[in-house]
C-alpha cells in the first residue's frame, strides 16, 4: 500500500501481534483530564469523517455533558457508501489503533460500553478483532479501572445484516436493539437518549482513528499537514477506472487531478476522465475538465459539493452518465427504508423516467419532473439517504445537461 | 421441523438470550443451520415463541436485512455487485459469463440447487471491482478467466465455505 503520509495510517505496515503496545497517545490520555482530552481534540480541527463532517470536538464536549451509568460509545464500521473502503482497511491494518481512539473518547465523555458496529460485509474481520480485543483486555486497557483511571469500559462487536441505511445513526441503533433499521424521529437525541434510550456517543471508524493518532503525536503536529481550514489528513478511498485503486492517507489541500494522476497513477488504458464522484454514491459528479480543486473542506464547500467519507470514484469517458446515473438511482430504490413517501416513490420515479431518456423516448415534461422529482427528495426526504439519493443527478442536471438531454432534444 | 432442529434452535437462543435485542444474531446463527441459505417459516415461528416475540417482529426482521432469505436459495450462493464502480468496471461480462456457465439467470437457482445468482450492493471491494462473494467469500480483480477457474472449483462438488 502507496502513502504518501502516515500520521493516520503509521501501523499499516507493521505485524500488529509482534509490536502489541499500548499506544502513547492512550497513556498520554489517561493522565488528563476529560476537559483536557476534548480541548486537544478541538484544537486538531478534526471534524467527522463518515461524511457529515461536524466538529469531533464540540460533539464530544456535547456528549461529555450527558453523565449516566450506563453510556454507550459506538464505532460506525458499517461503511455502506459504494466506491468506500477506508474504514475496511483501518480495521484491517491497524484496528488496535481504531479501539484505543475508542478508549480514549470513553476517557472524554466517561461512556462504559463499547460497541463496533461492523457491517455484514465485513465479517472476515471479526476473528482477528476480537483476537486484539482480548489482547486488549489482558494489557487492562480495556475493562475493570483502565489505566487506573476508575473508568471501567469493554468494546464488543455487533454484526449487521446488510443494509445501507444502518450507516445512519438512529437506524444503526434500531438495528441494534434488534428492529428494522429505519431512522428515528429525533428528538429525542442520541447524545441524550440513542441505544436503548441511554446517552449514546457515534464516530466513524477514522474518526477514532484520528483520534488516536492526534493524542499520540500532539494536535500540533496533526495541524502542521493540511490548510487553515481543513486541518490535518484525510483517507481517501480511490477507485475506478484508475491505474491504482485504492486507500491513501492525503494532507488536505491536494487537488483532484494530482490525486488521480501522482497517487492513482493515472486513468486506465491513458483514457480521459468523464467524470469523478466525491465521497461515494450519495456524492455529486465534477467534470473531467475541472478537476484542478484542491481537496479541502472549503474548497469543495465554494462548488456546493460535500466530501462525503472520502470516495473518488473515476469514471473515464467510455461510460454512458445515464447509464451510470441509472445504478445509482438503482441502489437507492433497493436501499430506501420505504418510511416516507419522498424517496420511497422518488427512487422509483427517477428511474422510470431515467429508463425513457435512456431510450431516447423522453418527454418534456419529464425533462421537468426529473428535476421537480429529485429537489422534491433533497428537501422532503426524512433522512440524509433520501435527501442525497438525487445528489449526482442534480450535479449531473446542472453541469452537462447537454449529456444527458441530448437525446430527448433529438426526438422531440 | 423435526426435534434436532427445535434443539438447535434453542441452543443458539440460550447462548445469545431470549431478548429482542439478540434477535440479529440469533437469526444469523439460526439461518446458518440451513444449507440453503434461508430461514424457513416453520423455524422463524417456533423461534418467536420460543423467545416470546410476536411472529410478526421476526417477520419483519428476516424481510428487512439483506442477509437473511425466507425463502431456499443454492447451496453456493453468488453475488454479483452492481454498484457504480463495479458497473464502470465492467461488471456486464461477468454477469454474462455467470448465466452462461451456471444455465440460470440472475435472480434465479438452479434446478440441481446447488447456485444461485443475486445481485448485491456493494460490499466494499470496491478497490478490486469487478467483485463477486460466493458464500460471502470475496473475489476481486476478475476478468472471464478468472471467474471461470473459480466457478470451476464450486462446480466440482460441495463446498462447505463460512466466512
Ligand atoms: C444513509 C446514511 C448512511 C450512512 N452511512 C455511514 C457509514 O457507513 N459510516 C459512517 O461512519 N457514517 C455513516 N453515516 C453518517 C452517520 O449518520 C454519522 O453522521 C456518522 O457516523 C458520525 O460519525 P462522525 O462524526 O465520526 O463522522 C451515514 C448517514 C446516512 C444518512
Ligand atoms: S429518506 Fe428513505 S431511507 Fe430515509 S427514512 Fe425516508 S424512506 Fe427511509
Ligand atoms: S461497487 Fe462493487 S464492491 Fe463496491
Amino acid at each position: 500500500m502507496k502513502r504518501i503520509v502516515s500520521f493516520i495510517t503509521e501501523n499499516f505496515e507493521k505485524e500488529v501481534l509482534e509490536s502489541f503496545e499500548i499506544s502513547s497517545g492512550l497513556l498520554r490520555a489517561s493522565n488528563m483530564t476529560e476537559d483536557e482530552i476534548i480541548e486537544e481534540i478541538s484544537l486538531s480541527g478534526l471534524k467527522g469523517r463518515g461524511g457529515a463532517a461536524y466538529p469531533t470536538g464540540k460533539k464530544l464536549a456535547q456528549s461529555a455533558v450527558f453523565k449516566s451509568d450506563v453510556k454507550y460509545l459506538i464505532c460506525n464500521a458499517d461503511e455502506g457508501e459504494p466506491g468506500t473502503f477506508k474504514d475496511r482497511d483501518l480495521l484491517k491494518y491497524d484496528a488496535l489503533g481504531v479501539f484505543e481512539g475508542m478508549v480514549i473518547s470513553a476517557l472524554a465523555v466517561r461512556a462504559t460500553d463499547g460497541i463496533l458496529y461492523l457491517r455484514e460485509e465485513y465479517s472476515f474481520l471479526i476473528d482477528e478483532l476480537e483476537n486484539i480485543l482480548s489482547q486488549m483486555r489482558s494489557k487492562k486497557i480495556l475493562g475493570h479501572n483502565i489505566l487506573d483511571t476508575g473508568l471501567n469500559f469493554d468494546i464488543s462487536i455487533f454484526s449487521g445484516a446488510g443494509a445501507y441505511i444502518c450507516g445512519e445513526g438512529t437506524s444503526l441503533i434500531e438495528s441494534i436493539e434488534g428492529k428494522p433499521g429505519r431512522p428515528r424521529n429525533k428528538p429525542p437525541y442520541t447524545k441524550e437518549q440513542g441505544l436503548f434510550m441511554k446517552p449514546t456517543l457515534l464516530n466513524n471508524v477514522e474518526t477514532y482513528a484520528a483520534i488516536n493518532a492526534i493524542m499520540k503525536n500532539g494536535y500540533e503536529e496533526f495541524i502542521k499537514y493540511g490548510t487553515e481550514k481543513s486541518p490535518g489528513t484525510k483517507l481517501i478511498s480511490l477507485c475506478g477506472n484508475v491505474n491504482s485503486p485504492g486507500t491513501y492517507e492525503i494532507p488536505f489541500g491536494v487537488t483532484l487531478k494530482e490525486i488521480i494522476e501522482k497517487i492513482g497513477n493515472g486513468v486506465k488504458n491513458e483514457r480521459n476522465v468523464k467524470f469523478v464522484q466525491i465521497g461515494g454514491i450519495s456524492g455529486p459528479l465534477i467534470l473531467g475538465k475541472n478537476l484542478d480543486i484542491p481537496f479541502t473542506y472549503e474548497d469543495f464547500d465554494k462548488i456546493d459539493v460535500s466530501m462525503g467519507s472520502g470516495a473518488i470514484l473515476v469514471v473515464d469517458d467510455q461510460t454512458d452518465i445515464l447509464d451510470f446515473l441509472d445504478a445509482v438511482q438503482a441502489f437507492f430504490k433497493h436501499e430506501s427504508c420505504g418510511k416516507c413517501t419522498p424517496c420511497r416513490e422518488g427512487n422509483r420515479q427517477l428511474l422510470n423516467v431515467l429508463a425513457r431518456m435512456r431510450k431516447g423516448i423522453e418527454t418534456e415534461s419529464d425533462i421537468v419532473n426529473i428535476e421537480r422529482i429529485a429537489k422534491t427528495m433533497k428537501y422532503a426526504s426524512f433522512c440524509g439517504l433520501g435527501q442525497t439519493a438525487p445528489t449526482a443527478l442534480l450535479s449531473a442536471i446542472k453541469n452537462c445537461p447537454e449529456e444527458i438531454f441530448r437525446r430527448g432534444e433529438q426526438h422531440a | 421441523m423435526d426435534k434436532s432442529m427445535k434443539d438447535a434452535v434453542q441452543k443458539i437462543v440460550i447462548k445469545h438470550g431470549v431478548g429482542k435485542e439478540f434477535l440479529l444474531p440469533i437469526l444469523k446463527e439460526v439461518q446458518k443451520l440451513n444449507k440453503y441459505h434461508y430461514i424457513p417459516q416453520d423455524v422463524s415461528q417456533y423461534m418467536a415463541k420460543y423467545m416470546g416475540i410476536h411472529e410478526s417482529e421476526v417477520y419483519e426482521v428476516i424481510s428487512f436485512y439483506a442477509e437473511f432469505s425466507e425463502v431456499p436459495r443454492g447451496e453456493n450462493v453468488i453475488k454479483v455487485c452492481d454498484s457504480t464502480v463495479c458497473k464502470v468496471n465492467d461488471n456486464e461480462e461477468l454477469i454474462g459469463l455467470l448465466e452462461d456457465v451456471l444455465g440460470i439467470g440472475m435472480g434465479e437457482t438452479s434446478e440441481n440447487k446447488k447456485f444461485s445468482l443475486e445481485f448485491s450492493p456493494c460490499f466494499g471491494a470496491c478497490d478490486i471491482a469487478p467483485a463477486i462473494r460466493i458464500n460471502g467469500e470475496v473475489f476481486g480483480n476478475l476478468n472471464k478467466e478468472r471467474l471461470e477457474e473459480i466457478l470451476q472449483y464450486y462446480k466440482e462438488g460441495p463446498h462447505e465455505k463460512n466466512s
